[in-house]
């Protein structure tokens, strides 16, 4: 879908100051980076327990702009997209329509425990952006198995020899499912794209849904140097495809992936290398069902829907 | 204006007069009046503010919570399992300092399920820095949810105002609905930029772990925090007896944190919560006109515990009965455990008969009240601290059911 879109628009000043406690290697920072560069300092962020939040309140606060902290509140787990519907409301009824609310949740806050406060906020339309960074487990806890987790993937409660046997949840259909304005898939290493979608979310008002992957070498088992290039392969085997949705039922995919076998992807990752040919089959029959109908829906999109 | 109303719509009408800004709740047996008629006065245009249908309590208190971090006035109601599933909530709008007034409707939690009263729900949250009132009426429920703001948002804590679940949720009263002009005299408009012990209150930024040098996990940092929340509720007293005060100047009624009716001359003091207070005063009223001399407290307040307002009028009688709708399983009644603590204080020894009564909505009758103050009146000393007051009848089959007293 081709749409007249307002040129990308960034501050080049930075927002995360060190030091700060993000593992080396982490992805996260530079999401966080990339998302508040065109976000602005107008911003609310709502943390539920996770990577972040520790990480940008400890040792110190390192989310700091022109000398100023940047607003974070360290919610209970469950309730990132619950807070920022209250406090948006609250901001809306002292007359102050401009500052962005934002829940930056982990998958562990999105997936499994938060479901029903996303999926809440989501029915409501609640004016909020809801970020998820998806390093598929509880890695601030040290790996745990989330419902983000892909099928054959080890954490240390799937230790070998019990890779995980359920396939990752697919939260982008759930999301879209609510006909929410806007959710869309971003990756870390294609800082253009996650920006401009970024614009393009904080254009808009209502619910939106930002998905964003963020490879964890210390979870995921691979050398510090390489998240870029995980989160690449990530797009380029399909396994996360890049694409937006809007009002749940125009799906346009933003970036054509190169097709890439899987292999590639996996051989990188300490947290696959126990699997055998076979199940590496039938993980790519997986990602390849994902992307055909992934395909057939962004093919048959019907235009904007309900609130409209 | 005075209305017939019930409890539930005694504490709607309360909110209502309060004017918050954002109201929440989720609907919950037997609490869904209170949601039903704030969003009658939402749609009516008579709620200034915004009525918000959530998906579950935890959002109800978190959406709330979210919006009082803005520095909004805010309601919100639940009851029971409702408010077990705030738990995690509860604790950390305490610890944020936030003046959240909430109404719950007592019931006590499943397995087995009851829809009836119990005090045990509000109870078991007696740790989480919440204040709490309990009323006896429908009319002191209406003025207590107005008290309930005033005091939280100049003490910057949260409170719950605790209403009897089917005795008072579902009892109509006449109730005087005061005007908007004359609550508004009383509650200003909240301005949350004031003041607190440990520095100023600013918007947003307020949650503990952030202030005081923004030590995340250190555990000094936490221990200074709670040093400072315990020396809040410390001082919580002289704020509610002051609204009180005020209240009464203005309105003409008062509810004392701790009430006492006939005490001046009474050896047997008779302790109790709630709506069974109004069966206690009938019972002591028919026992004074017998020659007996007993009064009654009524324990409005239960967090922060009145521990000296509890000494003053309890230490040295010669029996203080507890009837209560509540029980600590393996222990004993809670408001037995905290008002035999604020007695032993100095370890002057001050006789205490704890009678576990009316659980699960049983009925606490006036023949009951009187078995119980009459049996404490024989009794040279209290033997056990669980005395069962209109338990149904049981079979006798060990040791405990031999020994454990029961009174029918």
């Amino acid at each position: 879908m081709t749409t007249t879109e307002m040129p990308l628009r960034y501050t080049k000043e930075e927002y995360i100051q060190p030091p700060h406690g993000f593992c080396p290697g982490c992805s996260i920072p530079s999401a966080l980076r990339w998302f508040l560069k065109v976000v602005g300092d107008k911003v609310i962020l709502l943390m539920p327990p996770g990577c972040a939040s520790p990480s940008v309140l400890f040792p110190k606060r390192s989310l700091i702009y022109q000398g100023r902290y940047i607003k974070v509140v360290a919610t209970p787990f469950g309730s990132a997209a619950i807070f920022a519907g209250g406090l948006k409301s609250a901001l809306i009824a002292r007359g102050d329509t401009e500052t962005q609310v934002v829940a930056w949740a982990g998958d562990g806050a999105t997936f499994d425990i938060g479901l029903a406060g996303v999926s809440g906020a989501a029915e409501r339309n609640d004016d909020i952006i809801y970020v998820c960074y998806d390093n598929e487990a509880y890695q601030n806890t040290g790996n745990q198995r989330s419902s983000a987790t892909p099928w054959g993937g080890t954490t240390t409660t799937n230790p070998l020899p019990n890779p995980k046997m359920e396939h990752k949840k697919d939260i982008m259909s759930i999301i879209a499912a609510h006909r929410i304005p806007y959710a869309a898939t971003l990756s870390t290493a294609y800082p253009d794209d996650f920006m401009r979608k970024v614009q393009k979310a904080k254009g808009i008002s209502g619910f939106r849904f930002l998905h964003i992957l963020t490879p964890c070498p210390a979870g995921w088992r691979f050398p510090l140097e390489l998240g870029v290039k995980v989160a690449r392969l990530a797009v380029e085997t399909k396994v996360f495809p890049l694409f937006e949705v809007e009002y749940g039922d125009t799906i346009t995919i933003a970036k054509e992936p190169k097709g890439l076998p899987i292999e590639e992807y996996l051989r990188v990752q300490g947290r696959y290398r126990h699997l055998a040919q076979e199940q590496i089959n039938v993980l790519q029959s997986e990602v390849n069902k994902r992307w055909d109908r992934l395909q057939y829906l962004a093919k048959y999109s019907l235009g904007k829907g309900c609130f409209v | 204006m005075i209305k017939v109303i019930t409890g539930n719509e005694a504490a709607a009408y309360g909110a209502l007069l309060s004017q918050p800004e954002v109201v929440c709740a989720y609907p919950i047996t037997p609490q869904s009046q209170i949601p039903e008629k704030i969003s009658e006065f939402y749609a009516q245009g008579l709620l200034k503010g915004k009525f918000i249908n959530v998906e579950s309590e935890m959002a109800a208190l978190g959406y709330v919570t979210g919006a009082s971090l803005c520095g909004v006035r805010v309601f919100t109601a639940t009851s029971s399992q409702g408010l077990a599933w705030m738990h995690e909530g509860l604790h950390w709008a305490a610890g944020a300092r936030l003046p959240i007034v909430m109404a719950n409707v007592n019931r006590p939690f499943g397995a087995p399920w009851n829809l009836t009263c119990d005090h045990i729900d509000s109870l078991a949250q007696r740790d989480t820095g919440w204040m709490q009132f309990y009323c006896e009426s429908n009319q002191e429920i209406l003025d207590t949810i107005i008290q309930a703001y005033r005091i939280a948002e100049q003490v910057s804590l949260p409170a719950m105002v605790c209403l009897d679940g089917v005795y008072l949720s579902y009892l109509s009263e006449s109730v005087n609905i005061p005007d908007q002009a004359k609550v508004d005299e009383y509650l200003p408009p909240y301005d949350p930029q004031f003041e607190i012990p440990g520095g100023t209150w600013k918007l947003v930024d307020i949650h503990p772990p952030m202030k005081g040098g923004y030590d995340l996990f250190s555990p000094t940092g936490f221990m200074g925090d709670r040093y400072e929340l315990h020396k809040l509720e410390s001082r919580c007293l002289e704020t509610v007896v002051k609204a009180d005060k005020e209240f009464y100047e203005l309105f003409g009624r008062s509810y004392p944190p701790v009430e006492e009716y006939k005490c001046d001359d009474a050896d047997v003091v008779v302790v109790c919560v709630g709506s069974a207070v109004g069966t206690c005063r009938h019972v002591i009223n028919s026992l004074r006109n017998r020659g007996q001399k007993v009064g009654l407290v009524k324990m409005k307040m239960f967090r922060p515990f009145p521990k000296d307002l509890v000494r003053k009028v309890l230490l040295g009688r010669r029996k203080v009965v507890i009837i209560e709708r509540d029980l600590s399983p393996g222990q004993c009644g809670i408001f037995f455990q905290e008002i035999k603590w604020a007695l032993n204080i100095d370890y002057k020894f001050t006789p205490v008969y704890g009678f576990v009564s009316g659980l699960g909505g049983a009925d606490i009758t006036a023949t009951l009240i009187e078995k119980a103050i009459l049996y404490t009146i024989e009794q040279e000393l209290p033997e056990q601290e669980v005395i069962w007051l209109g338990l149904e009848e049981k079979k006798i089959s060990d040791d405990y059911d031999r020994n454990a007293i029961k009174i029918h």
